[in-house]
């Protein structure tokens, strides 16, 4: 109806609509039918009795996790917080520990990638301390540093400093002999070799470990909080929901981290396209 | 046809205005050219790598001389060694035994003085034309101010006519226009030795004419010495002023240094009338496929 008879008007705003839904609708209308898909049949699940586990439908028909679902800004203070204000605090432990691990990642695998001596004296360690798990290193987080918060930090620094240096330190071996034999042949400075050479040749790779990185601290964060308690955090929130058995609640915070893992992972992709595009060369 | 077969002085014959001379300093090497014969020295000069089966000699007891400002081309099959005796002047490699001299000094280490065009360009993708050049310039004239540099590399760029592509990166331009930018970014840094591997083996017929004609025209005007790897004789004998030719390899050396004495500038058409020009062409074409055919070849 209304989409027909604005069809041929391309300036107006609700042509362009109408347009940009010609263009996109088969891109939006699969992951939405499969999203719907999935939740209908889980909710057929639980609604049979096929599983313990509520449907959906329970966040919004429960009626604490419906205040939840509604009031995500609200405040009374100590843990008592809306969902927003948990999952902000715990990106900002995010944002701590992956801003320390991209420093130290960084700096680390530029000089593991230079030095080969270095490289061979370190190796062997790093190999081996990216395979223990994040849970492994809350306990020892927690007796090394006393406290819960910068423990949670610390976890998140261990968990995504790896791929940082990895793919850095490859990232710059990778680095054509030519482009450094024309630095041999200019001379040029360290400070100059480093920021119009080494940087800007090894970024793909450092971006493809601070991508992965990114994923990984969010994951770790979830992780270190459940086991730590008294702190304002979504993972804290569900262990807590769940010694309480509200379950509902913890589906309604599982979707909130759902959500955010996917804009982190988003948001790096689009760093990545803008500042180091792939079809240099 | 006049054209006088005596080796002719390596002093520049500037027969046509300089467009960028206000510019551009003059070469100060011009004025002390006079211990022409201690140049560059390669002396007795073999190279040995160690390989899984044993050392293997790549180079073997070779010596030259070249004299400030010459066009020397390099020529022999592939693998006999040229790079890696082109490498050990510009210091990225060193011989196993015997000196290369510059002005007397020993050369250990690469540096802009003399200066390299690389075989595959070795521009930094992330970097427009201008930018890398600039990054020469910058990297040897540190003092000098921004306008300064900017204005050397400005007219560097004019020079091999790409004032239009400036600001392209390396991805956007052709392979001819790549090797534009190349060797605009070695001249710009006025090296004493200019070190070409086989700058153009990559390029079509009409580029590189188009390109042997610019560097031509460009040496002219500024007379650096330059030493050159070909494969292409008709090239080697357009553009230089010697032309070493090496035996095979393994133990490569030079079997053979042409004189090429054309006077200059030289015309390509003009050059291809002479009847000795085909007297030359056979004896190096007899070198490379009679005496020192490759062995399968
Ligand atoms: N680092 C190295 N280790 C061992 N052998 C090497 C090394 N570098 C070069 N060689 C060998 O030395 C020989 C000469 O190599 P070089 O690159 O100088 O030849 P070239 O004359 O430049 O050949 P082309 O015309 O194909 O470029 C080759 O047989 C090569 O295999
Ligand atoms: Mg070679």
């Amino acid at each position: 109806m209304t989409v027909n008879t604005v069809r041929n008007a391309g300036a107006n705003p609700l042509g362009l609509l109408s347009n940009f839904w010609r263009k996109q609708a088969p891109n939006i209308i699969p992951p939405v039918l499969g999203v719907l898909g999935f939740l209908t049949i889980w909710q057929i699940c639980s609604s049979s009795g096929l599983t313990r586990l509520p449907g959906p439908l329970s966040v919004v028909t429960d009626e604490r996790t419906r205040t939840l679902l509604m009031y995500p800004f609200y405040d009374l203070g100590g843990l008592d917080k809306g969902l927003f204000w948990q999952t902000l605090a715990s990106l900002g432990r995010v944002a701590q520990g992956y801003s320390l691990a991209a420093l130290v990642g960084i700096s680390v695998g530029i000089l593991v990638g230079t030095q080969p001596l270095v490289n061979k004296a370190l190796d062997p360690l790093f190999q081996f301390l990216r395979m223990v798990a994040p849970l492994a290193w809350v306990p020892i987080a927690l007796v090394a540093l006393q406290q819960n918060q910068p423990a949670a930090i610390f976890v998140i620094f261990v968990t995504s400093v790896w791929p940082i240096l990895i793919n850095t330190a490859e990232g710059v071996r990778q680095i054509p002999d030519d482009y450094n034999n024309v630095a041999k042949v200019l001379q040029l400075s360290r400070k100059e070799y480093y920021l119009n050479i080494l940087l800007p040749a090894a970024l793909p790779y450092i971006f493809t470990g601070l991508r992965i990185a990114i994923g990984l601290a969010w994951l770790a964060i979830i992780a270190a909080e459940i086991v730590m308690s008294g702190i304002v955090g979504i993972g804290f929130f569900i262990w807590d929901a769940y010694q309480q058995n509200y379950v509902s609640e913890i589906i309604l915070a599982v979707a909130y981290i759902g959500a955010v893992g996917l804009l982190l992972d988003r948001a790096m992709a689009y760093l990545q396209k803008v500042i180091a595009p792939t079809e240099q060369k | 046809m006049i054209l006088s077969y005596t080796h002719t002085e390596t002093k520049p014959m500037l027969n046509r205005p300089l467009n960028f001379a206000a510019t551009q300093p003059a070469l100060p090497s011009l004025k002390t050219a006079t211990k022409r014969s201690s140049f560059l020295t390669i002396e007795g000069v073999s190279k040995v790598y160690p390989t899984r089966k044993g050392p293997y000699t790549v180079l073997q007891d070779v010596n030259l001389t070249v004299d400030q400002g010459e066009f020397i081309c390099v020529i022999g099959h592939s693998g006999c060694g040229k790079s890696t005796l082109l490498n050990m002047v510009s210091g990225f490699a060193n011989p196993s035994s015997g000196d290369v001299l510059l002005q007397g000094q020993r050369i250990t280490k690469p540096g802009p003085d003399r200066m390299v065009v690389f075989q595959n360009y070795a521009l930094l993708p992330w970097r427009t034309a201008f930018e890398n050049v600039y990054l020469a310039v910058n990297a040897v004239h540190p003092h000098k101010s921004q306008a300064e540099k900017r204005a050397i590399v400005r007219d560097h760029l004019a020079m091999v006519g790409l004032s239009e592509a400036a600001d392209k990166k390396p991805p956007q331009l052709s392979g001819g226009m790549r090797q534009r930018v190349s060797i605009a970014r070695a001249l710009a840094i006025r090296p004493q030795v200019l070190i070409l591997d086989e700058p153009f083996g990559a390029l079509d017929a009409i580029t590189k004419e188009e390109l042997q004609e610019e560097l031509l025209k460009i040496w002219n005007e500024h007379r650096c010495t330059v030493l050159m790897i070909t494969h292409d004789i008709d090239e080697a004998l357009f553009l230089s002023d010697r032309l070493v030719m090496m035996t095979n390899g393994p133990a490569a050396t030079i079997g053979e240094v042409m004189e090429i004495p054309f006077p200059r500038p030289r015309d390509r058409a003009l050059i291809m009338e002479d009847p000795h020009y085909y007297t030359l062409r056979n004896q190096a074409l007899d070198f490379l496929y009679h005496r020192f055919a490759h062995d399968d070849e």
